[in-house]
């Protein structure tokens, strides 16, 4: 549907906000049908019936990642379970897991929103979009590939890593866009380098960069490592997954899909709404979803609004900045979100493991590297170093079917580490992406 | 049984030298060193004239150390003497773990201590064969 698509795009703000007021009354009539809506409105005298303009949303409380981890696995679902089509799903910090439904209608929707990102950024079906991302419970792989199918693209479902593999795939197939997290991105342009080849080896104009933060520097250095124009992708699985909010190519702040989600920016601490302009937490409710709406759910990432409204670009929705940072101590390795308390619980279930510990983030060969420096129990230590070996690769093993990423892991003496005084520093990230 | 003090060490200037200065502090003499390097840590085994003391003194700093039992055997100390031994620990099918040794007295003797997995045994089949053991009060008063 081209022309319903571009007939939104050009919507004005007062259009936008009619249909924003009509999406968010029928969306917060389906939220009524989940467990948790239903008491959650019940417990604060709210009907869904009493919203008379979008700034009645304030009424409500923001639902939090906590409230998702208390309603596994299905006391957020808003539909009969036949209507479920798909489930993404997140392990969370202490082994509680969240989960994300969708209808074959929310399926549809979200690829949907995934077609216009592409074709902002200019993707047409001449293009071949090689998908650098990972598939499965993450969503930013198959969030991508759906859109980029419907779009007409040849979709090269890479996945990430194998990186000669994908620089083949590049060379072969005539790649033209791709979406890859920048880190990889600098690893691969790396590895090319090494093999003597450089862009003009390469068909590629443009990359889309998602799920993981980084600076305009190492934007500017990817483009011109790659001689292509990149735009960033933002998303969470909570809202679906990439293509939330998207950069138009003015590449200045990402255009959020206001006709599927209302954004709000929060101070972190009071909840208060902030002005445009000023960074606080991002929080978003659905307008379109059926399997499970979320209403005035806090994401955590820190990021602003752009004041002005109209964009050269024709489009009038909100824009977003890239994110800046985290209003909670979560922690993004190699495109993978996790938690310093999940490694915490790791180690703390390890027997010889000590009390003290520290998380170190740096970056090797441009890869994001993880390495967890713990100090061992005294009484640990038997005499042999073969015992301390088996420790470390017991460390080294548990953390990775925690947190799913490869950790070196360090051990040191006991003591070695100096003692906290209140609050431990546990992290030290040295990343500068 | 003489025992050998092993301590778990992080692979860093200043780490190794922490231990020798806690043993110095503790007025304990040091008959014989090895240290090996396990990627990023190290463990430094110790043979002292006071392991039990020197044990003490290193976990009272805080540090990872412990007591192994060791087997001490005397042999001349001329060419073919350490492999008679070790010829015959391979014949038994005797795994060593770790193995150190010193010479006491130029030309005249030396000393190989072993750290198998079970000393007991080693000891009774080493004396069976010949070889003088040492005991530990020998050990560390050589």
């Amino acid at each position: 549907m081209p022309d319903r698509r571009e007939e939104l795009e050009k919507a004005g703000r007062r259009e936008i906000e009619k249909l924003q007021l009509d999406r968010l009354r029928s969306s917060l009539g389906r939220a009524a049908r989940s467990p948790f809506y239903r008491e959650l409105f019940a417990s604060n005298s709210f009907r869904p019936g009493d919203l008379v303009s979008l700034s009645d949303l304030g009424r409500l409380p923001f639902t939090v990642k906590q409230d998702l981890r208390d309603s596994y696995p299905d006391r957020m679902l808003a539909c009969p379970p036949r209507e479920v089509v798909r489930m993404h799903s997140s392990s969370g910090t202490t082994g509680t897991a969240t989960v994300v439904y969708h209808t074959a209608g929310d399926i549809d929707r979200w690829t949907g929103l995934v077609v216009r990102c592409l074709v902002m950024a200019g993707a047409t079906a001449d293009d071949v979009f090689q998908n650098m991302m990972g598939y499965g419970f993450f969503t930013g792989g198959l969030g991508l590939h759906y859109g980029a199918e419907r779009l007409g693209m040849m979709v090269i479902p890479a996945g990430g890593g194998n990186t000669h593999r994908q620089i083949e795939l590049f060379r072969d197939f005539g790649t033209t866009v791709i979406h890859v997290t920048p880190s990889y991105a600098l690893h691969v342009s790396d590895v090319f380098r090494e093999m003597g080849l450089g862009p003009e080896d390469f068909k590629i104009k443009k990359i889309i960069f998602g799920a993981e933060p980084y600076s305009e520097g190492t934007r500017s250095k990817l483009e011109e490592a790659y001689r292509a124009q990149a735009f960033n992708c933002y998303g969470l699985s909570e809202m679906n997954g990439p293509g939330v909010a998207f950069e138009c190519r003015r590449s200045e702040g990402m255009h959020v899909w206001e006709d599927s989600y209302i954004v709000e920016i929060i101070d972190p601490a009071s909840g208060e709404a902030l002005p445009a302009g000023e960074t606080g937490e991002v929080v978003f409710t659905t307008l379109t979803r059926e399997a499970m709406p979320l209403i005035r759910y806090r994401t955590r990432d820190l990021a602003k609004i752009y004041p002005e409204t109209a964009c050269p670009c024709g489009r009038n929705f909100t824009r977003i900045s890239r994110i800046t940072g985290r209003s909670d101590d979560m922690l993004i390795v190699k495109g993978i979100n996790l938690f310093p308390s999940q490694i915490e619980h790791v180690l703390m279930k390890t027997p010889g493991v000590g009390t003290n510990y520290l998380i170190v983030l740096d970056r090797f060969e441009n890869l994001d590297r993880l390495t967890v420096r713990v100090e061992i129990a005294p009484g640990a230590f038997h005499g042999d170093a073969e015992e301390m070996r088996r420790l470390q690769a017991l460390i080294k093993h548990s953390l990775r079917e925690e947190i799913m990423v490869q950790a070196e892991v360090e051990l040191l003496e006991p003591g070695a580490l100096p003692p906290s005084q209140g609050k431990a520093k546990r992290v030290l990230d040295k990343r500068d992406v | 049984m003489p025992h050998q003090i092993s301590v778990f060490v992080e692979n860093k200037p200043g780490k190794l030298d922490r231990v020798t200065g806690i043993i110095a502090a503790a007025g304990i003499n040091i008959r014989s060193v090895t240290i090996s390097d396990s990627g990023g840590f190290g463990v430094v085994k110790l043979v002292v004239d006071k392991p039990a003391a020197a044990g003490r003194v290193l976990r009272e700093k805080g540090l990872a150390a412990a007591e192994q039992e060791v087997v001490a055997v005397r042999i001349p100390d001329r060419p073919g003497s350490l492999h008679r031994v070790l010829e015959l620990l391979a014949r038994h099918s005797v795994n060593i773990r770790d193995a150190s040794g010193f010479v006491v007295d130029r030309g005249e003797e030396a000393v190989v201590i072993v750290q198998v997995d079970d000393p007991a045994a080693v000891s009774t089949l080493l004396k069976r064969e010949g070889i003088e053991l040492i005991s530990d009060r020998d050990l560390y008063f050589l």
